[in-house]
């Protein structure tokens, strides 16, 4: 160890410098990769359903939909886009949700759904749906959707808060989310003992959560949640991501880790919230698409963050596809495919490697 | 030229004051400072209030140069990392905080110098979780290094290192502060390495500033007795450093 200035040796440049730059290339290749394979689930959503489209006809449709039969041109375009649309604005959602709620939880479990946001959610348009009692004032249109968002708004705060105080576990935490779960869960079935016959069939229908409740409005509110989510989280990237190294570390490096949790934990209510409010719950995407951006990028958050976008979209863009590909004719709620797809995973993660991990 | 003066310092967690009345003369470019004392003795805490991480009476009196990224500069005792990322992705963020997200030759090329001089290339692509606890110090005094400041705050940086990685790391850092013009604080428990690096030494026990000084000035056999509880004397070794030779605990 040379005590007066350093001289840097070509080796090591090399070792460094030049190794770093590889490996951002790969990364950005393999999120070209996830983008290319998003587009094509996306086109194979289109195609697929009870009548069956080849994809050619699908891209003819999509640049020029003069071109294709009216009866083709309908089903793309009204049908199958908003599901397919909505699939990956929900899937993009809920990923980015969940990446973040591991990242400032320091808690590879958290997500929406393990951590009950999304049961509080549930709660909240249920009782929306049941009572037709808004939490907040707002027009009866929005009290579904506002229930939710108020629920799983409290909902986060409160694990928020919780998180904070000196001597708490990241194993508490967790606790603290199946102990969530269970409440609203109970809540849950209260309200659907008190509720009507209609509305017991659509609390069911929405717990189970289906993209065939897809219209553009709801796309284009998610779609908005999420156009505003994405710039705060980037511009927070560098101090996202200094917070997986401790809080301690992160304060070091002069992030004010308090506004950045609190900040983050607000948007995060948003974006868990917003899609549950619309689609219904749909659990695990928020769980398995950032363990996979994870697994394939690491955690700076410069890659992390758009990777775990591009995993989320893609997961839920094919699960849509596989919920129609069960029955010829029948199309699955796509809560009840990402349940059976997430389970597995989920196991997976407590018993190999989550301890390597974090 | 940068200079520091602790006056009348002290620092709360929430509204119990942990440290108290800590002053020094003003501290001068190059210096190193030892922080010793017994656990529990609050040089953690004393650390995270120079940081502006605790809040406290008294006042952290700093006159810093303009080039630095953030005048004081701290490591964490902590150095256990579970984040999926490399040793030269956790550097290389230290360097970018509050920047943008591009990144330029000059960061990497300063990351690579300050990493060779630590002899930390070879593990640049290892993942932190795989490292072991000196590699791990290591990896967090580049992480210091990297961000150029005037102040840095080390707290038992050479804890998890074997006695030659400890006189390299020491060596290193004191050749930087004469270099870079840096002032040194390090919280260490080896007296033997405080009585060969430190210009100035600051002794805490239960919380208070018990003396601020030249190093043999402290650390002395009156001293070892009363805050460590041992018989103990000073002496030099074959290449002159001041040592301190333990006889037993104190009857």
């Amino acid at each position: 160890m040379a005590a007066a200035d350093i001289i840097l040796t070509r080796e090591a440049a090399v070792q460094g410098r030049g190794e770093y730059r590889a490996r951002t290339r790969r990364k950005i290749m393999i999120l070209v990769g996830l983008s290319l394979a998003l587009c094509l689930s996306f086109a194979v959503d289109l195609a697929w359903g009870p009548a069956r489209y080849g994809l050619d006809q699908v891209i003819l449709a999509l640049i020029d939909p003069d071109a294709v039969s009216a009866q083709v041109r309908t089903v793309i375009w009204d049908i199958r886009m908003p599901v397919a649309v909505m699939a990956i604005v929900v899937g993009a959602a809920l990923s980015v949700a969940g990446a973040q709620m591991q990242t400032i939880l320091a808690n590879p479990l958290a997500s929406p759904f393990t951590l009950g946001i999304s049961a509080a959610a549930s709660f909240g348009a249920a009782l929306g749906i049941v009572t037709t009692v808004p939490i907040i004032p707002v027009a009866a249109g929005l009290i579904v959707p506002v229930n939710a968002f108020i629920m799983a708004l409290a909902a986060t705060l409160f694990i928020h808060f919780v998180s904070q105080v000196r001597g708490v576990s990241v194993q508490t935490v967790v606790l603290l989310g199946i102990a969530l779960v269970f409440t609203f869960n109970a809540l849950l079935a209260f309200v659907q003992y008190l509720a009507s016959e209609q509305a017991l069939s659509q609390v069911v229908f929405w717990t189970m959560g289906s993209l065939t409740k897809a219209t553009w409005p709801k796309i284009w509110a998610t779609l908005a949640v999420l156009l505003i989510a994405l710039p705060l989280f980037a511009r927070n990237a560098w101090a996202l991501t200094a917070i997986r190294l401790g809080e301690d570390k992160a304060a070091s490096f002069g992030v004010n880790v308090r506004y950045i949790r609190l900040e983050t934990m607000l948007i995060i209510s948003l974006l868990a919230s917003v899609p549950v409010s619309f689609v219904g719950t749909i659990g695990f995407v928020g769980l398995v698409g950032p363990h996979i951006a994870r697994m394939i990028l690491g955690e700076d958050q410069r890659f992390f963050l758009p990777g775990s976008v591009l995993a989320g979209a893609l997961l839920l863009s094919v699960t849509s596809i596989v919920s129609k590909s069960i029955l010829p004719g029948v199309v699955f709620p796509i809560g009840i495919i990402t349940a059976l797809v997430g389970v597995p995973f989920f196991i997976s993660l407590i018993l190999s490697n989550v301890r390597r991990s974090w | 030229m940068v200079t520091l003066q602790l006056e009348a310092l002290g620092a709360c967690y929430g509204k119990k004051l942990i440290v108290s009345d800590v002053s020094t003369t003003p501290l001068k470019a190059g210096e190193i400072v030892a922080v010793i004392g017994p656990n529990a003795a609050g040089k953690s805490t004393l650390f995270k209030r120079i940081a502006g991480l605790l809040k406290g009476p008294g006042e952290v009196s700093l006159t810093a140069t303009t080039k630095s990224r953030k005048a004081i500069g701290y490591m964490p005792q902590d150095t256990s990392a579970n984040a999926v990322l490399t040793v030269y992705e956790s550097i290389l963020l230290a360097r970018k905080q509050g920047s943008a997200w591009s990144v330029e030759d000059t960061d990497l090329r300063f990351i690579d110098t300050v990493m060779q001089a630590l002899n930390i290339t070879p593990i640049a692509f290892r993942d932190l979780g795989a490292l072991s606890g000196g590699q791990r110090q290591l990896v967090s005094i580049a992480q210091t290094l990297v961000r150029e400041p005037d102040v840095m705050l080390m707290d038992e940086p050479t804890s998890a290192l074997d006695l030659h990685r400890q006189i390299e790391v020491l060596s290193f850092m004191q050749a930087q502060a004469r270099l870079k013009g840096m002032i040194v604080l390090i919280a260490i428990h080896d007296l033997n390495q405080a009585l060969r690096f430190a210009d100035t030494v600051l002794l805490i026990a239960d919380g208070k500033m018990r003396a601020c000084g030249h190093p043999l000035d402290v650390i002395n056999p009156m001293m070892l007795r009363d805050v460590y509880g041992i018989d103990a004397r000073i002496e030099k070794c074959s290449r002159q450093f001041d040592h301190v030779i333990v006889d037993g605990v104190a009857a």
